[in-house]
């Protein structure tokens, strides 16, 4: 159960890293969130902690942050598609080849003796890496934002495997960060939207030395 | 009482939201800056040390606290004339985000939980955004949104360095899996080496890129650049004063580790890679507020190869930390006033500020000579303390190399303070007049920055020390 | 094993022509309408085999060649593929490196006839095939190594062995799901169907498949349709074995449960033709290399 989820989980990052529509790219995100918060369940059981983390999760990754770039998208009402430098064949080529070599490093680590052989790492490194393509390779803002929410997708990954040296309160001050976060995001990206009639960043390049 | 630093300014931002009157709004900034120093006065005196795990007070957060504290009550003085000016634009928003601000940061500093301390830190960087936004032009959403970018990946970086710091523990097996920081410090030597020092790693990198060491601090010169003069003065003094003292709980780590060589020697080459960028990019540079930028940048620089050399540099940069907080307010304070005064901060239009603007224009100058490291201002003791420390250790030519790029800064910084300041009268547009409010919190903090220039105080001495030597390597 | 042979290829010439009018059934019902019966398929076939031939005088025997090596193709490459619970009647190292350029040879074949024709627009279907099939070609490579690596052996019986009832339970479970995936685009793809294909098109301009046999009539065509339907089935013989590895041991049950499981691929190939829309042109070879890269990564999970 816990491979498939960290499976999907890396085909997510693939259909992100290749698919040409925001508001496909934002769904896939959402959906991710949502798996995630299923996976300190699967793997700790269904304590208190995992049960709270999953649906503290589940509502902040999976619904509110979705819905609030959705309506950053209605708000500024751009071209729905995005942008990116280098082209999506070549993006998902090195997306395969990064995750590929992310499951290669990931057997040279010196990992705690459960954890060798698993998944988590290796899907960990591979979202965190999917995360930076997306942000460096696409132009329009709100790809940037996505590749953020990827990149701490990536290392919530990691943090299931420590969820006893994370009390509950550190992990609802983090969701909670990223909620704010990306809500502060989502209004600038409307004020940009406002200024540049345009979310792309190649307008935002006037600042220079 | 320490949660009383935290809470209070909580409520007087919610106060803030609520009341309608504009003035008010402002007034509450130096109120609440006042009663957060008295209370930090009060805390430090009686020696405060803990609330259990979650917050406290070292010999180092008490420095950076007092400093912080200080800078903000000067700031918050100024905000309110600044306010008056800028009636047009309200102050609705940006009052409630700076007590917010106030609050976070403290948490941050009294943090004593690595997943506490991120937390702050993230929302310190989600709140100022706000901030620097506050001109609402094209050039400040481009800042904004560049600073909010790259310091919510840094401080993710940051993230995952704190957790392979606890998976550390979990594969050393030595100590309870936490991420308590007493609890991590005395376990320290069961610590797994190479997750250590990841860990390390992706630390130094994610609140280094909030702290502006090169080459992570392209964001420095178009967040400072476009913010407003106090808000610039905040993040440059008391932000990354904060990230600092981030840096330096890991270093704490690696030292109790006894892996503090190799932590030393990543901070020494960071530190002079950003001196040596500073220098570059500040030489013939035409915004008076990307220079002060540039000068972040140089002075981080300075206080990483402080605490990267240790010993007696190490007494140094603790001095030159709340030296550069001081200094770094009264210049963003009088650059800002410049700035409105000629409506411009390049040098194409801005010259002759001592003749237009004697007060500003005199502070502004006085500030560059004290940021630059002449005496008998307090920043040349702190950096000569420094170099003191790094002769002392047999390094001459990194010594050498700093004496050089020094010279190389205040050269290139004082043509273009000199061109801003020199020269005839201008006549101005804009009916701007230093007020009182305006000067005298730059003034304050320059005359404080003369004085510990002349003077340490007994107790400040044994309180810098007292935070030397948290950082020094346990044998 | 010449009875084998016999059996097998009875199921193929008997069942084949039933796939297509599951499908068109399918998207029938999806539509609101009644559609055609279930046996039109056979009944076409019947049809067209009454009729004359007419023949272009611009072509030459590689015009016939294209319809008659696409029917024989499929009838040999299924002599290599177990059935329900049947033996592959020829199997040997490396017989799966045969089974996909047997269908390299067949789609070389009708590509020639099409250019034979001389028309441009069978020139432009050829083209647009033959690029995408060379796109899911690695896909299918990719795919069939996976499955290699989980049997230890290069022989297609074994690959498709009882193995992958285990595989399944444990955790190589959802690299075989990949896998399977996988296996469906490519049978979409070399079978033209939507999301890559449009068969009900009538406008040349947009047909791939359709076009390379505008010319053939009679029993040309028919010949087509038949090598058409068979070349479904054994793709589908393929991914059905992936998908649903039972064996209980008795040869007839397996065999039903086989040809029920070829009848619910008909039916999800006609659900995804009735709920996807066509690709743009440009963006198939993207989904081509993305699913590349999908089976490029179920081998890497496989050979960790």
């Amino acid at each position: 159960m816990v491979n498939l989820l960290l499976i999907t989980v890396i085909l997510i990052n693939f259909y992100t890293l290749g698919s040409a529509r925001l508001v496909a790219c934002i769904r896939a995100v959402a959906l991710q969130g949502g798996l995630l918060a299923l996976l300190p369940l699967a793997t700790h059981g269904p304590s208190g902690h995992a049960l709270l983390l999953g649906v503290g999760a589940l509502t902040f990754k999976g619904i509110l942050i979705p819905w609030l770039l959705l309506r950053a998208i209605r708000e500024v009402r751009i071209r729905r598609e995005v942008e990116p430098y280098i082209g999506f064949v070549a993006t998902l080529a090195l997306g395969t080849l990064v995750t590929a070599a992310a499951f290669i490093f990931a057997d040279f680590l010196p990992l705690a003796a459960e954890h060798l052989g698993g998944m988590f790492v290796p899907t960990s490194l591979a979202t965190m890496f999917s995360g930076f393509l997306l942000l460096i390779t696409r132009r329009k803002a709100l790809t940037q934002v996505l590749g953020y929410l990827v990149l701490e997708n990536g290392i919530f990954v990691f943090a299931v495997l420590l969820s006893e040296a994370i009390p509950l309160m550190v992990e609802t001050g983090i969701l909670l960060d990223l909620l704010v976060g990306v809500f502060v995001m989502g209004i600038v990206l409307n004020h940009i939207g406002r200024e540049f009639s345009t979310l792309n960043t190649k307008r935002l390049t006037a600042l220079k030395e | 009482m320490l949660l009383l630093l935290i809470l209070f300014p909580l409520a007087a931002a919610g106060i803030a939201l609520l009341l309608p009157w504009h003035q008010g709004r402002s007034w509450l900034l130096p109120a609440s800056g006042a009663l957060h120093l008295i209370l930090v006065g009060l805390a430090v005196a009686e020696g405060a040390v803990g609330h259990g795990p979650w917050i406290g007070l070292d010999a180092l957060s008490r420095i950076v606290l007092v400093v912080t504290s200080l800078l903000y009550f000067g700031c918050a003085l100024y905000a309110v004339a600044y306010f008056e000016q800028h009636r047009d634009r309200g102050n609705k928003v940006i009052v409630p985000c700076l007590l917010v601000f106030l609050s976070v940061m403290s948490l941050a500093i009294m943090a004593r939980h690595l997943g506490l301390l991120w937390i702050s830190v993230e929302a310190t960087t989600i709140v100022s955004a706000p901030l620097i936004y506050y001109n609402r032009n094209q050039l400040s959403i481009e800042a904004t949104w560049k600073y909010l970018l790259l310091c919510s990946v840094g401080i993710a970086l940051a993230m995952l360095g704190i957790l392979f710091i606890a998976y550390a523990a979990l594969v050393g097996g030595g100590v309870p899996v936490s991420l308590q920081f007493d609890t991590l410090l005395s376990g320290a030597a069961t610590l797994s080496r190479p997750w250590l020092h990841a860990g390390f790693v992706f630390l130094l990198v994610g609140f280094g890129t909030k702290m502006g060491l090169a080459p992570l601090h392209t964001w420095k010169p178009d967040a400072y650049g476009e913010a407003p003069g106090m808000v610039g003065a905040l993040l440059a003094g008391g932000l990354t004063s904060v990230a600092f003292l981030a840096i330096l709980r890991a270093l704490q780590l690696m030292n109790a580790a006894g892996d503090g060589a190799m932590a030393r020697q990543q901070l020494l080459g960071l530190g002079l890679l950003s001196l040596l960028v500073a220098t570059v990019f500040m030489v013939r540079q035409p915004d008076i507020k990307r220079l002060l930028a540039y000068s972040s940048v140089e002075h981080m620089g300075i206080l990483a190869i402080g605490v990267g050399i240790g010993g007696l540099a190490t007494f140094g940069a603790m001095l030159h930390l709340v030296n550069n907080a001081l200094t770094k307010g009264c210049l963003f304070l009088a650059a800002g006033n410049i700035q409105r005064a000629y409506a411009s901060k390049r040098l194409s239009e801005v010259h002759g500020a001592i003749a237009t603007l004697p007060v500003s224009g005199y502070l502004f100058l006085a500030g560059f000579l004290a940021i630059a490291g002449s005496p008998p201002f307090g920043l040349f003791m702190s950096e000569f303390t420094i170099l003191r420390g790094i002769f002392s250790r047999g390094e001459t030519l990194v010594g050498l190399l700093i004496l050089l790029l020094l010279a190389a800064i205040f050269i290139g910084m004082g043509a273009t303070v000199l061109t801003a300041t020199q020269g005839d009268p201008v006549k101005l547009d804009t009916a701007f007049n230093d007020n009182f409010l305006l000067v005298a919190s730059p003034l304050g903090f320059l005359l404080l920055v003369l004085v510990l220039g002349v003077y340490l105080p007994e107790p400040m001495q044994t309180a810098l020390r007292e935070a030397a030597a948290l950082l020094e390597a346990k044998p | 094993m010449i009875g084998r042979m016999l059996l097998q290829l009875a199921v193929l010439l008997l069942f084949a022509p039933l796939l297509p009018g599951v499908i068109n059934k399918t998207k029938a019902l999806f539509a609101g309408r009644k559609g055609a019966p279930l046996l039109q398929p056979y009944f076409d076939l019947g049809r067209l085999w009454r009729k004359g031939f007419v023949f272009s005088r611009t072509t030459t025997w590689v015009f016939l060649a294209g319809p008659v090596v696409g029917m024989v193709v499929p009838l040999l490459a299924v002599l290599l593929i177990p059935f329900g619970g049947l033996q592959a009647p020829i199997s040997f190292t490396g017989d799966l490196i045969l089974l996909v350029y047997l269908f390299g040879l067949s789609r070389f074949f009708t590509a020639a006839a099409a250019l034979d024709t001389g028309s441009s627009f069978e020139g432009m279907g050829a083209a647009r095939e033959v690029t995408f099939s060379c796109l899911a070609e690695p896909t299918l490579l990719f795919a069939l190594l996976v499955l290699a690596r989980g049997a230890d052996s290069l022989v297609l019986g074994a690959m498709l062995g009882p193995q992958l009832a285990v595989q399944w339970q444990g955790s190589g479970g959802p690299v075989l799901g990949l896998v399977a995936v996988c296996m469906f685009v490519v049978l979409l793809v070399e079978n033209s169907r939507i999301p890559f294909d449009d068969p009900n098109t009538h406008l040349e301009l947009t047909m791939i498949h359709e076009v390379m046999v505008l010319d053939h009539s009679g029993p040309a065509f028919g010949m087509i349709l038949y090598g058409a339907a068979m070349k479904l089935m054994v793709m589908g013989a393929l991914l059905v074995r992936v998908a649903l590895p039972l064996q209980t041991g008795s040869m007839a049950l397996d065999l039903l449960v086989f040809l029920a499981g070829l009848l619910a691929l008909a039916v999800l190939i006609g659900v995804v033709e009735s709920t996807m829309a066509r690709l743009k042109l440009p963006r198939v070879p993207q989904v081509l290399v993305g699913t590349t890269l999908l089976s490029f990564f179920a081998l890497v999970l496989v050979l960790r």
